[in-house]
């Protein structure tokens, strides 16, 4: 019985200062210095959409949050709640303001066509990743950089291929699933494509590349900040 | 009462071992059986039936299929006399070698405060031996069943799982013993291998894998740590009955990533040790990873191989290890004979003419974190390696992923995670991982077959020319064993984290792997 007692996790009294240093090796990769967001979402706000209490914050740091968020599971108890107590903290700090206006951003997004690969709150095409969540997901400037320079930052489980069958016939696509022995993949039109890899001439990974155009030269500055604040502002189906 | 004569045979027929020891030793003559986790004593995982080959590999269909009710089966079945006997957490069953039927199925309760500490809840297979079955629980006691009924005989404790002990392995029976290891080297245990008498379960020997006060060795560990210090065994040894020799693999020293408490080599952690069959008493040991940081655990099922090196016959112990090493040693005597890299990695130079690896400064975790392969599951790891005395190859799914490494506090609280830092690996798209074929002299590359992501499954070869395994996308598959052309695949529809065995049922070969938690049985 005192045994359990030890893991209780009432019973580890947190850091902060551990915290912070926990998540400037292990979290702030992702998460950015100080919380500000990054590949992973800001964390300077008083409530967190996927942890809003002290457990499921916890939870979220020891587990994770599959596919995009590894779970620290090796951290002790205490050493979890320390993370978590600094990340309480960082609530406190004013949110990332953004300039641009969000409402003007929805119509950049319909007028440049983002919708023909996007599905937004179940409107639009999907052939890209869904955007309904994604400023939850990314902060500002991890966003503008995903619509001016799309490369640069892939999603974790988004990787291009190109294949040449027997034939000599080429088809790239995105990745939708691949095993060694066979591989799947969805062309720029979404039709889906499945090979045996022994009757495949090649198979390539197309690493850092992707099928969504950099959209640099075709917006404003205003409109891309216009565009951002849409972005940051989709936090979700209503 | 009124054959007397009769009842007389029938009950004296009863008490006839099944499987008596001299069976498993002899088991290359009766290769439609499967006997011992590895298939024979000398850990090959080597199936001398000969009937599946290159040729009409491609044949393979499943003829029946088991579903476990948990998500990750790792069970290595041990098959006899039409009867194929398997094993999950706390659990066994005999299932019909022709249907697939379960004809007795035995569940011992997991406690309520049971907790894994630092492992999945995961069981690697029974034994046999006489009359009776042994299953390693997870609440850490050894269980003899009737092979019959499934009927428990004993009972027997060998630790107390409330501290962090408990088991995973398929036991080992020798002659008349049955030997375990322990699971709990992120608990702060002091491990041990324990044989046990297999007729009553009484204990007839124990070797701590960490020396205690006065006993040569402890000395390597600084002030108490030695207490705490891991040292699990929880991967199945090897045994040579001619030397009466027991090897087996030791696992990382605690706490994990940071050994600024315990300053030393931390004898035996990341050993072999070679023990006396009869006393459990120390003969050798070889330490491929002195003042472990990265939780790479040896414990490995050890190959134990007679061939010639350097133009003279040796008797040796191979293994590919989870430090990304191959080694060859001499098994009467730990000399280490020779071993070079067979994966990728970036904490030693290279080892030096006593099998000691020359190490790259700053590799060790710290508090910012240090990037190194492999990551902290290895370049293998508990899963089989195999070895075909045909080919003279060793073959290893390898794991190609490297970790930033972090040290932290660690503190030992009885029951409690005590590991002191942890890993971030790599982004998965740069993981991956192979099936490598290594002479096995010296480890050197014969061939590779690439896999999509690093693999948890074990392998198998075969008289045939074959080599089965798996991939973590379920793909269950069969290579030609002299190039690793790729010639059967199916798809299992889960990660294949088991060991893949071969047997025979009404004479014709079959192979069983699971993938999920589904144990697949395949036959022409
Ligand atoms: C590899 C990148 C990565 C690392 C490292 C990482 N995270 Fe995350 N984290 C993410 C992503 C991406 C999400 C969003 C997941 C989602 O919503 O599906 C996330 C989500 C979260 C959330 C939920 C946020 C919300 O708004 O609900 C918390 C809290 C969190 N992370 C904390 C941490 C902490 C603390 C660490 C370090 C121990 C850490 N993360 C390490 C990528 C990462
Ligand atoms: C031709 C199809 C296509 C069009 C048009 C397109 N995208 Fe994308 N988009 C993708 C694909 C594919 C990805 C995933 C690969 C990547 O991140 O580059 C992606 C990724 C993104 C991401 C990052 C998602 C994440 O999980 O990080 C954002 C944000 C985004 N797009 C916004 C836009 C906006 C805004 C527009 C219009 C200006 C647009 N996209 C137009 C295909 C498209």
């Amino acid at each position: 019985m005192l045994l359990l007692a030890a893991q209780s996790p009432h019973d580890a009294i947190p850091d902060v200062a551990l915290g912070k240093r926990i998540f400037a090796s292990q979290c702030a990769v992702c998460h950015g210095e100080g919380g500000t967001g990054g590949r992973g979402p800001a964390l300077t706000h008083a409530k967190l959409a996927k942890a809003p209490d002290e457990e499921s914050l916890r939870k979220a740091i020891a587990q994770g949050i599959p596919p995009e968020m590894p779970g620290a599971w090796q951290l002790s108890v205490r050493e979890v709640a320390s993370v978590a107590k600094y990340v309480q903290g960082l609530g406190t700090v004013l949110p990332e303001k953004l300039p641009g206006d969000a409402r003007r951003g929805a119509q950049v997004f319909g007028a440049k066509g983002c919708g023909g690969c996007h599905l937004v709150d179940g409107v639009g095409t999907a052939r890209g990743p869904e955007l309904t969540a994604i400023g939850a997901k990314r902060n500002g400037a991890h966003l503008r950089t995903s619509v001016i320079a799309p490369a640069s930052h892939l999603p974790e489980d988004y990787l291009m291929l190109e294949v040449t069958t027997a034939a000599g016939r080429t088809v790239r696509g995105v990745r939708a699933a691949e095993d060694p022995f066979s591989v799947q993949l969805r062309d720029a039109g979404g039709a889906l494509h499945s090979f045996r890899k022994g009757e495949l001439k090649q198979w390539r990974h197309l690493a850092g590349e992707s099928s969504m155009p950099s959209f640099a030269k075709q917006l404003s500055a205003g409109e891309l900040e216009d565009l951002v604040a849409y972005l940051a502002g989709l936090r979700g189906n209503q | 009462m009124k054959h007397p004569v009769a009842v007389l045979f029938l009950a004296g027929a009863a008490l006839q071992a099944q499987v008596p020891y001299e069976r498993i030793v002899n088991g290359h003559k009766e290769p439609g059986n499967w006997l011992t986790y590895s298939g024979n004593y000398a850990g090959h995982r080597y199936s001398g039936l000969p009937e599946l080959t290159p040729a009409n590999v491609g044949n393979l269909r499943v003829k029946w299929a088991y579903q476990f009710d948990l998500n990750r089966v790792e069970t290595s079945p041990i098959v006899d006399g039409g009867v194929m006997y398997i094993s999950a957490p706390n659990k066994a069953a005999a299932l019909d070698t022709k249907t697939g039927r379960a004809i007795w199925n035995w569940e011992r309760p997991i406690p309520a405060d049971y907790q894994s500490i630092g492992f999945g809840r995961v069981n690697r297979g029974p034994a046999i031996l006489d009359d009776k079955l042994y299953v390693a629980t997870l609440d850490c006691y050894l269980v003899a069943l009737d092979l019959k009924t499934g009927q428990q005989r004993w009972a027997a404790k060998v630790e107390d799982y409330k501290p962090g002990y408990s088991m995973t392995l398929a036991p080992l029976a020798i002659k008349g013993k049955v030997l375990v290891g322990v699971s709990g080297g992120e608990a702060g245990i002091r491990g041990f291998v324990d044989a046990y008498d297999a007729a009553t379960g009484k204990r007839v020997w124990r070797f701590y894998a960490i020396p205690g006060p006065g006993e040569p060795g402890n000395e390597t560990w600084a002030g108490d740590s030695w207490k705490t210090g891991g040292a699990s065994t929880w991967v199945t040894g090897a045994y040579d009955p001619e030397l009466n020799i027991v090897y087996w693999g030791i696992g990382n020293p605690g706490p994990d990533w940071n050994g600024d408490s315990r300053k030393g080599d931390n004898l035996y952690t990341c050993s072999f040790v070679a023990l006396d069959g009869e006393t459990g008493k120390l003969k050798w040991h070889f330490q491929f990873t002195p003042h472990d940081t990265h939780d790479w655990d040896a414990t490995h099922v050890p190959l134990l191989v007679d061939t010639e090196v350097r133009g003279r016959m040796r008797k040796l112990i191979v293994n590919p290890n989870r430090n990304a090493f191959y080694y060859a040693l001499d098994r009467t005597s730990g000399e280490f004979l020779a071993g070079q890299a067979y994966a990728k990695q970036t904490w030693a130079k290279g080892l030096d003419d006593k099998g000691r690896p020359i190490l790259i400064p700053g590799m060790e975790p710290s508090e910012e974190g240090v990037l190194v392969w492999p990551s902290l599951n290895g370049a293998t790891v508990w899963f089989s390696p195999s070895y075909s005395p045909q080919t003279k190859l060793v073959y290893v799914a390898t794991r190609e992923v490297g970790s930033t490494y972090f040290k932290r506090e660690a503190q030992y609280k009885p029951g409690t995670f005590f590991a002191g830092g942890g890993e971030t690996r790599i982004p998965e798209k740069e993981q991956w991982g192979a099936i490598r074929a290594l002479e096995v002299a010296s480890g050197k590359l014969a061939w590779e077959f690439r896999l999509v992501s690093p693999p948890w499954s074990g392998i198998l070869s075969t008289a045939g020319g074959l080599v089965f395994s798996g991939s973590n996308e379920g793909n269950i598959f069969a290579l030609d064993a002299k190039t690793g052309k790729p010639l059967w695949d199916f798809q299992g529809g889960g990660a294949v984290m088991a060991n893949p065995i071969s047997f025979a049922i009404e004479g014709k070969q079959h192979v069983a792997v699971a993938a999920g938690r589904t144990l697949y049985v395949f036959g022409q």
